[in-house]
């Protein structure tokens, strides 16, 4: 039995959810403080777009991007050695873009749903901006933002068709566990298959109920 | 001490302009709801930007359109308690109280010890806000505001969100802890009692537009515009012509009145409010300004009754002893005292 997959899994998702955690949290900060509202819905429009877009439609554009006949891939190779495309990060990237709009939007939801007068409060209580964000929106957003977190962290360990596009399917290298899972069916070794849906169902189950348990302390406070 | 405002700014469906100052004694914004007080508070605050005009605050200027000045409300000194208090709910009472303060940690638990102990709140330190009063609620509040010293105290509907029993207390609460602040005092309202109790001065604010500004008993006893008289309370106004110098004639209640003041071209309006009017023994008297009215309808209230008339439309309070003694038990005669008509533009 090989148990790559699930460390190659573990391993992209962990990476990834670090980075989307950031990302997401830093465009929703951006985009929730956007004065004008065209600018706002066009920027939302943009960010959330992996999230409705076919995964190999994404996989497709990133092929565009990191591709090494492209200047982005080409620039990459030849300044840096860098090759994206089949390779481990490219599975890291696959999985961030396709897992960042769930974290940006809870994030954004989040932050919008701290009551305004909150805010102004702390500003004309003399806080600074920073500190109003890390002491109220922060903590009372936190719910929000860890759930986001959860469903991304889940959303990039299931991540399949953008990762084929641009990872491809490399045993020890890139093959995830939805790839291993889909290689063992194509083969025709179902047990092994089995094997790996379970693993994915006990990781998924576990994040279900962390899901839970962050929704269910949220009420501490507003009751 | 001052705080000198003259701001304009388009809303969604009026535009505000507001226009007053204070020298130091509490004032009062008095408005119905949606005129635009608690808007005009946030342009001081700094948290709402005006389009244009100024606001200067101890000859330190907050905001001047002409000038592109606009300081961020950090900068401006100003405490500000919200009508929902506004308080952290995912903080104690102490870290709300002293999450403002910039001072070190011995510093600052002193100071919060000490206003916690000025407010009587001790005993709640460790609670979160939704464990404690809607009273105690308010102080919290009103502490965290005072420890940062502002120069400028604003109120925000300071008792609309309290039970009415409560009201009465509270409010001697509040006074006696405002007496701890020596700054300005800005108090928005809906309520006149509120304001008239509170209030040396009053700035009366209608469809986002400060209509008169003076002090609070002379706004009351002449409040001058027909919106002044609305929100101080008097329940009866009537579109008016004036006749002569001493002669009006009310339109809607169809009467002719005499009055002790020469009365201006440009009134509109007059007024008599509900517990000014008397009754008399009759016309025998030859008295003036005497209506003969037919009763419609008497709703008591606690301790005074609601007369309302067939032939007129005005109300009439009147107390339930005066009324039960009246002599003239057929008919009722009604004066309108001339010194209790408001003239009103």
């Amino acid at each position: 039995m090989d148990i790559s997959p699930i460390i190659i899994s573990l391993k992209t998702a962990s990476v990834a959810i670090a980075l989307t955690f950031l990302l997401g949290l830093f465009a929703a900060r951006w985009v929730v403080n956007i004065k004008s509202k065209k600018v706002k819905m066009l920027l939302d429009g943009i960010l959330t777009l992996p999230l409705v877009l076919p995964p190999t439609v994404v996989g497709f554009i990133l092929l565009i991007i990191f591709g090494v006949n492209r200047p982005i891939g080409k620039f990459l190779l030849q300044f840096l050695g860098v090759k994206i495309v089949f390779s481990w990060t490219a599975t890291v990237i696959a999985a961030v873009v396709i897992s960042f709009p769930l974290m940006y939007r809870s994030a954004r939801s989040a932050f919008e749903q701290v009551d305004d007068n909150l805010i102004m409060a702390a500003r004309t209580l003399g806080m600074s901006e920073r500190k109003i964000f890390w002491r109220i929106i922060m903590p009372l957003a936190l719910p929000g933002v860890a759930g986001g977190g959860i469903l991304a962290f889940a959303r990039g360990l299931g991540e399949f068709g953008a990762t084929a596009m641009i990872a491809g399917n490399i045993e020890n290298k890139t093959r995830t566990l939805p790839m291993a899972i889909y290689s063992e069916v194509a083969a025709g070794n179902m047990d092994n298959a089995f094997y790996y849906v379970v693993v994915v169902l006990l990781i998924s189950f576990l994040v279900v109920l962390l899901t839970n348990h962050f929704s269910i302390k949220e009420r501490k406070y507003f009751k | 001490m001052s705080l000198i405002v003259k701001i304009k700014k388009r809303l969604k469906d009026f535009s505000l302009e507001v226009d007053f100052k204070t020298n130091g004694d509490y004032l009062g914004i008095l408005g119905p709801s949606g005129s635009g007080k608690s808007i005009t508070l946030k342009c001081i605050a700094g948290v709402e930007t005006p389009d244009e005009g100024y606001i200067i605050l101890n000859g330190k200027v907050l905001f001047d359109s002409e000038k592109k000045i606009n300081l961020k409300p950090q900068e401006r000194k100003i405490g500000y308690l919200f009508q929902n208090y506004a308080l952290f709910p995912h903080m104690t009472v102490e870290e709300n109280i002293g999450i403002g303060l910039a001072l070190s940690k011995k510093e600052k638990e002193d100071k919060v010890k000490e206003i916690i102990k000025a407010f009587h709140l001790q005993g709640l330190e460790k609670k979160y806000p939704n464990q404690i009063s809607g009273g105690q609620q308010q102080r919290v509040a009103l502490a965290r505001c005072i420890i940062y010293k502002p120069d400028v105290l604003m109120l925000d509907e300071p008792f609309s969100a309290l039970d009415s029993h409560l009201k009465d207390q509270l409010q001697n609460t509040v006074l006696e802890l405002l007496k701890l602040y020596d700054g300005e005092v800005l108090i928005v309202s809906h309520s006149r009692d509120e304001i008239y109790r509170f209030c040396k001065n009053l700035v009366i604010i209608d469809k986002g537009k400060s209509v008169l500004f003076g002090e609070t008993k002379e706004i009351f006893k002449q409040p001058q515009i027909h919106a002044a008289a609305r929100l101080t309370g008097c329940k009866n106004i009537s579109k008016c012509k004036v006749l002569s110098s001493g002669r009006v004639h009310a339109v809607d209640w169809n009467i002719t009145l005499e009055t002790d003041r020469i009365v201006p071209e440009n009134i509109k309006y007059i007024g008599i409010r509900a517990h000014d009017l008397q009754i008399v023994n009759g016309p025998k008297e030859k008295e003036e300004n005497v209506i003969e009215c037919k009763i419609n309808k008497i709703v008591e209230d606690v301790f005074e009754y609601n007369i309302f008339f067939e032939n007129l439309d005005i109300l009439f309070k009147v107390s339930k002893e005066k009324w039960n003694n009246r002599k003239e038990k057929e008919n009722l005669y009604l004066k309108i005292p001339k010194r209790a008509i408001l003239l009103l533009r």
